[in-house]
């Protein structure tokens, strides 16, 4: 069984993010990368197949420039094999479907039985590209799972279904999985691992090499276009109840449940 | 030079990753405990860390001293105990690699790179610390044997290591009296009477290693007979590059930890990195590791090239360490009565330098040997 597994980099979760230009985005200079921590999900739990000698062999799928490489690395010293690596002009501006079509053709290229993806990047958080990519491809999905029972030919995955309960869903492969947390605990890259990635091959693929139209990708057919960045509004304040604790406790069960409306 | 390589920075995240996860948890237990965890080394051997300049035919990365100090200074940023571990189990491996025979290679450095074995390196006796060529240890010549009688003093991992480089007497006085010998821990004879009990590094052990009629075979001699002082001093050169790199990371997690500190603690209605008198200390304390790293790296990449190093790595074991020192008196300091408190790691990494500063080779030794440098270079020829 081959296991593909989408890997995006995203700024680390503790990077500042600042918006210099509003035109231009996030001002990535200062950012530290690492890969998508939904996605380590993703990449572990097809890392523990191929250790549970139920996968052959782990491809990492990542759409992005030569700078994504660094991760990708990361990826093939935490175990993965090989990895392929979307890139191309003629995609540049795409959108999450845009991107969906480029990665459901390099999934379809190499006939993966199973495609991990992370439930959504932690950058945009969109969660779009994998539901994407399985009606792209005809394959069943199931998002935001948190547990897998692995069968012959198919699989049980489970998802939180709201309010504490839990979906069970049984989907044959070849079949798009988007790991949430929970589901299992990411292993690091090794040293070791580290030294055999850099023998590990990374193979670059354009437009041409995965059978694409080219006006269905790229910024021409792209349905939604940034028009404009700006930083979230500074947090207020945080606010402090004082008196007695009953009068505080019963204060604060109601702005909980009145302003907040979290209970 | 100035800044990791993309393949260094994943060393570096990998050796911060595994060191976290491997050695946090119980990093102030182990402290307190005066515990090592022979399970926690061989972890850190899966993660590829016990032989990273050992050849790759033996089990190791095959890396420069270079990426071995980047590394070291991740770990002990974590666990100095830890940094020493890697760096002591480190020298059998460097030596046997230069002076070992093939059979020699082959038995002990495969099990020292995988962690599976710890090794240790036995030159300091009672009587000889920084006088190392008087040390009175024997060893003599008996048909297939070698009979080592002495005891050794102050030796890292003694009663938990599994094998260590014995420096002992096989000729007249003086340094060239000297050979290196291979001495297995259940070898008969070899035992550990006392555990030191230590002012830091507490989760490293420290012991005497006891010769009584010790005996091995004659094919665990290391090198030539007499050739012993210049393997020992030799792998001392190695050595003051990783525990001047052990101490660039002690300082570094003192200094990072009181940055923090002094800018969430609050006095006079604002953080107290805005008063000067603190926010200067930790300027200075910032000086001093980016300066003390850059000597560590530059004695390690001259190493790596095959220059002259050893003047370079007495400056960068001299200045890293005393940084570490200073370092991280000023971040208890920077914590006030929080600092004196075991609860925060201050005062460990505190205790934690001041050996530093006394082995491989004390600080007074290291300027001996600048000096000398500098007598060879400018004096009369």
């Amino acid at each position: 069984m081959k296991v593909g597994v989408c890997l995006k980099q995203v700024p680390a979760t503790d990077s500042r993010i600042q918006v210099k230009d509003p035109a231009a985005g996030v001002d990535t200079s200062d950012v530290k990368w690492e890969i998508n921590p939904y996605d380590e999900f993703a990449l572990e739990e097809a890392l523990k197949l191929k250790d549970d000698k139920k996968a052959s062999e782990v491809v990492i799928f990542t759409f992005g420039d030569k700078a994504a490489e660094a991760k990708i690395r990361d990826g093939l010293a935490r175990g993965a094999d090989r990895a392929v690596r979307i890139d191309d002009p003629a995609l540049q501006g795409s959108d999450a479907l845009g991107i969906a079509r480029a990665l459901a053709a390099a999934a379809k290229k190499e006939g993966v039985d199973i495609l991990f993806c992370g439930k959504q990047a932690v950058d945009d958080d969109q969660a779009q590209v994998p539901a994407m990519v399985a009606e792209l491809l005809g394959w069943p999905q199931v998002l935001a799972v948190d547990h897998i029972d692995y069968g012959d030919g198919s699989l049980r995955a489970r998802r939180p279904a709201g309010g504490g309960a839990t979906e069970v869903v049984e989907a044959p492969l070849p079949v798009v999985i988007s790991c949430d947390k929970g589901l299992n605990e990411p292993r690091y890259a090794s040293l070791r691992g580290i030294m055999m990635a850099k023998k590990k091959k990374i193979a670059v693929l354009g437009v041409g090499d995965l059978g694409l139209d080219p006006s269905q990708v790229g910024a021409a057919a792209a349905m939604v276009a940034e028009s404009n960045w700006s930083e979230p509004p500074p947090r207020p304040p945080g606010r402090i109840l004082e008196g007695d604790t009953p009068q505080v406790v019963a204060e604060l069960v109601r702005l909980l449940r009145e302003e907040a409306k979290v209970i | 030079m100035f800044a990791p390589s993309e393949d260094q920075q994943a060393l570096i995240d990998a050796a911060r990753a595994a060191a976290e996860a491997i050695l946090g948890p119980t990093v102030r237990e182990d402290d307190e405990a005066e515990r090592f965890r022979r399970d926690a080394f061989r972890r850190l051997g899966e993660a590829g860390l016990c032989g990273i300049p050992t050849a790759e035919a033996w089990g190791g990365l095959g890396l420069g001293y270079l990426e071995y100090a980047m590394v070291l200074e991740e770990v002990a940023a974590v666990s100095a105990a830890y940094g020493v571990a890697l760096a002591v189990s480190g020298l059998p491996q460097v030596i046997l690699a230069r002076y070992g025979t093939d059979a020699q290679r082959e038995r002990w450095i495969p099990g020292l790179a995988a962690g599976e074995l710890l090794g240790g390196f036995a030159l300091s006796e009672s009587g000889s610390g920084s006088d190392a060529a008087s040390l009175k240890t024997t060893a003599r010549r008996v048909g297939d044997e070698w009979v080592l009688n002495g005891s050794k003093f102050w030796i890292t991992h003694a009663g938990v290591g599994d094998v260590f480089i014995v420096m002992a007497r096989t000729g007249g006085p003086g340094a060239r009296g000297i050979s290196a010998f291979i001495v297995p821990a259940d070898a008969p004879g070899v035992s550990f009477p006392k555990r030191e009990e230590k002012m830091g590094m507490r989760a490293s052990p420290t012991g005497e290693v006891l010769l009584e009629d010790a005996r091995i075979p004659a094919d665990h001699l290391v090198g030539k007979e007499g050739e012993g002082f210049r393997i020992a001093m030799s792998a001392l050169d190695s050595g003051r590059i990783t525990i001047g790199a052990i101490s660039v990371g002690l300082a570094r997690a003192a200094w990072e930890y009181a940055s923090r500190y002094a800018c969430e603690r609050e006095q006079f209605g604002r953080p107290i990195i805005r008063f000067q008198g603190v926010g200067f200390m930790l300027a200075d304390m910032a000086m001093r590791v980016e300066a003390a790293r850059l000597l560590v790296h530059k004695a390690a990449w001259l190493r790596d090239e095959g220059r002259p190093y050893t003047h370079v790595a007495a400056m960068a074991k001299c200045t890293a360490t005393d940084t570490a020192m200073a370092v991280t008196t000023d971040a208890v300091q920077v914590l006030g009565g929080n600092g004196y408190i075991r609860e925060y790691p201050v005062e460990r990494y505190m205790r934690d330098a001041k050996v530093m500063q006394i082995v491989e080779g004390t600080n007074q030794v290291q300027r001996l040997v600048i000096a000398r440098h500098l007598e060879r270079t400018f004096g009369p020829r």
